[in-house]
């Protein structure tokens, strides 16, 4: 019935528990390709939620990589998490366009709506808050990503919308 | 015949409701029986009125817009699948003045097709450039680029035939195309778009990059935050491999080419190129110094094209149409089109493809219609985090790289944010320190510690501390992060900084003194 590409980030995976053995899966799957660290990351993060400490020698040793250089990659780029986000992530664009269209704001109504930090997981795990540099929505601004679901034009509304969503 | 219709399916008009909308559309047909096509095309850029629906009628296609889920059963009773009257109806979309007024060379079918159909790309002039690139043969098809003036669209403005020259002439071995696909300035959107809207462009462009150069294998380096690119791009990837447009023997030539996308991971730095390169090797994203250049040792060391994606999908026009209709257009040395991105506080905000030349003043009055608070545009900040802040009076700058560097700005990769006159430009001013400390990748000292010790001592300013003594620091810091920063990111970030204090004094510092005086 529809062609194009399909809908994305509508619903949100449930994540695994770690194993060694599910890990050392998702390694062997990308074996193949040049540069595999990234890719494994993600993978490892898509599948557990996180990147879990436990993970990091198994990559390196089928990487021939030090635990070093793993943890070193892992910990540069701001997706990967160490451990569990909240059961809710709201990521809100926090750069110039979305400052131009009153994004500050915004800001700080979510995190007040949310009771949550920029850059924390709020206590009870139920969500978790942080700031992004663009989703490229910058004519529709400000925008935020929740739960991989894309918002642009951000008004008092899509917040209270935001904040019911995360209290399911 | 079925009737068809178009829901977009870009990141944007997601982001304003489309999905919903397609499936309220979906619903409704099913319950009053129609048998309707829903295609989820790219976005023709005009942003303020996504969701943009189109139906296909005997007249071409109509335009709805901006339609909401609610909207869907009033639209179906007023006739719009014959495209009649409603108060959203908007008429031939390429008949809208912000739409009729481009020049669409590269985005020519970016929401016209849908993304993923070959044949539909075929059949609007797709794959007509990798033909006659295969008929040419790799060094006329180099030749072909560099006669178009092509400079590379992601900011640097380097003649991306030279680049392609460079690797061309680096003996026979394994060699890589990458696309640089990490758009991360803030108010840019055109390479997300195309590779929503026309993801085959950009395979269609990388492969006849592959056969110029003699390269076998691609990498489009894709930020994470753009997983509806991500997703059209491994859909069109796939398709195209299915028919022969990738793998061995590509369209039944002699020439072997394949690609796959590489996912980012949130960091900002691995826009510059180098960075990009360690990031695709696994490696933490630091940037290399140069020389090497990524010509000579390149991925894992070897020869690599590194170009932007609107430059890689500017290709395919040069090829099929040839240079000299590329560079029969444009202004001074900047030749071709520009997709210009329209953003912040704007009213008619999008994609606006155009020859080089338009001033900044037509963009901003004429084609986005001023801001959408209503207010006097105050500021503009043009080429990303890393461009400068442009007051009023240098509205009458044409968009052209020499011309931007002439007023010590810069086009970059054309994002034009706009602020209206409610804008605080010290805090501005402070936040382009504070990014560059958040994102600097910590290799080079004037970029690691330079930005850091910027946002303190704008602090200061902004507190009316010793205002003319830190202001001077302020400047020296821009200084030394200007000249000694290994890449644009400690070396550009001076620009918003100092385009604010030159052009806005009156925001740093003085506010509370002033006031006290009068």
């Amino acid at each position: 019935m529809s062609s194009g590409y399909a809908v994305i980030g509508e619903a949100r995976g449930r994540h695994e528990a770690w194993s060694p053995a599910r890990g050392s899966e998702i390694i062997a799957d990308h074996l193949a390709m040049e540069g595999a660290t990234l890719p494994i990351l993600h993978a490892m993060q898509e599948t557990f939620g996180y990147v879990p400490q436990d993970a990091v020698p198994l990559i390196a040793d089928a990487l021939n990589l030090s635990r070093a250089e793993v943890h070193g990659s892992m910990t540069f780029y701001h997706d990967f998490r160490n451990e569990p986000a909240g059961k809710h992530i709201v990521k809100v664009c926090v750069a110039e366009a979305c400052q131009a269209a009153g994004g500050n704001a915004t800001s700080e109504r979510i995190a007040k709506a949310l009771d949550c930090a920029f850059g924390e997981t709020r206590p009870d795990g139920q969500v978790t808050l942080e700031p992004i540099y663009c989703l490229g929505l910058c004519s529709c601004a400000p925008s935020a990503m929740v739960n991989g679901r894309l918002v642009g034009r951000l008004d008092d509304e899509a917040v209270d919308e935001i904040a019911a969503e995360c209290r399911s | 015949m079925t009737a068809r219709i178009y829901v977009p399916g870009d990141a944007a008009a997601v982001a304003l409701g489309a999905d919903r909308v397609a499936k309220a559309f979906e619903e409704a047909f099913r319950a009053r029986g129609l048998d309707v096509q829903i295609t989820r095309n790219g976005s023709r850029g005009m942003h303020w009125l996504e969701p943009m629906v189109e139906v296909v009628t005997s007249a071409g296609r109509i335009a709805y817009g901006p339609v909401k889920a609610r909207d869907v059963p009033g639209l179906l009773d007023a006739g719009f699948l014959d495209g009649k009257g409603h108060e959203l109806r908007l008429g031939d979309p390429e008949e809208i003045p912000f739409f009729k007024r481009q020049q669409r060379f590269t985005f020519a079918r970016c929401g016209l097709i849908d993304p993923i159909s070959l044949d539909e790309y075929r059949a609007n002039g797709g794959y007509k450039g990798l033909e006659r690139a295969i008929a040419l043969g790799g060094p006329a098809t180099v030749e072909e680029v560099f006669e178009s003036g092509l400079r590379g669209r992601g900011g640097a403005g380097f003649p991306t035939g030279i680049k392609w020259r460079t690797v061309g002439q680096t003996p026979p071995q394994q060699k890589y195309i990458v696309c640089n696909a990490d758009e991360g300035d803030s108010g840019t959107f055109a390479d997300r778009m195309i590779m929503e809207g026309d993801p085959f462009t950009l395979i269609e462009g990388m492969t006849i990059a592959g056969i110029g150069v003699g390269a076998t294998k691609g990498y489009v380096y894709c930020r994470s935050e753009y997983p509806h690119a991500i997703k059209a791009m491994n859909a069109a990837i796939k398709v195209a491999r299915k028919a022969g447009y990738l793998g061995q023997r590509v369209a039944g030539s002699d020439y072997d080419f394949d690609m796959e996308v590489r996912e980012g991971a949130g960091a900002y730095v691995c826009g510059e190129e180098t960075s990009l390169l360690e990031s695709i090797e696994g490696k933490r994203g630091l940037v290399r110094a140069k020389p090497p250049l990524p010509a000579h040792k390149g991925l894992f060391g070897r020869p690599t094209v590194i170009n932007n994606v609107v430059s890689l999908c500017s290709v395919p026009f040069i090829l099929a149409n040839g240079a000299k209709t590329y560079a029969d257009v444009g202004f001074g040395r900047s030749r071709g089109t520009m997709p210009i991105q329209l953003a912040g506080n704007v009213k008619h905000g999008g994609l606006f493809e155009i020859a080089f030349g338009i001033t900044l003043g037509e963009l901003l009055e004429d084609v986005a219609g001023g801001t959408f608070t209503g207010k006097p545009i105050r500021a503009v900040q043009v080429g990303g985090p890393l461009g400068a802040y442009l007051p009023r009076h240098q509205f009458d700058t044409p968009f052209d790289y020499e011309a931007f560097t002439k007023i010590d700005a810069l086009i970059g990769h054309g994002g034009v944010v706009i602020f209206d006159e409610d804008v605080d430009m010290a805090r501005m001013a402070r936040f382009a320190m504070e990014f560059c400390a958040v994102e600097s990748c910590g290799k080079c000292t004037p970029c690691r510690i330079g930005s850091t010790r910027g946002v303190e001592t704008l602090d200061k300013v902004i507190a009316g501390q010793d205002r003319e003594r830190n202001l001077q620091v302020v400047e020296d810091l821009c200084h030394t992060m200007k000249l000694g920063s290994l890449c644009a990111l400690g070396g550009f970030t001076p620009y918003p900084v100092m385009s604010a204090i030159t052009h806005f004094p009156e925001d740093f510092g003085r506010g509370h003194l002033s006031v006290a005086a009068e």
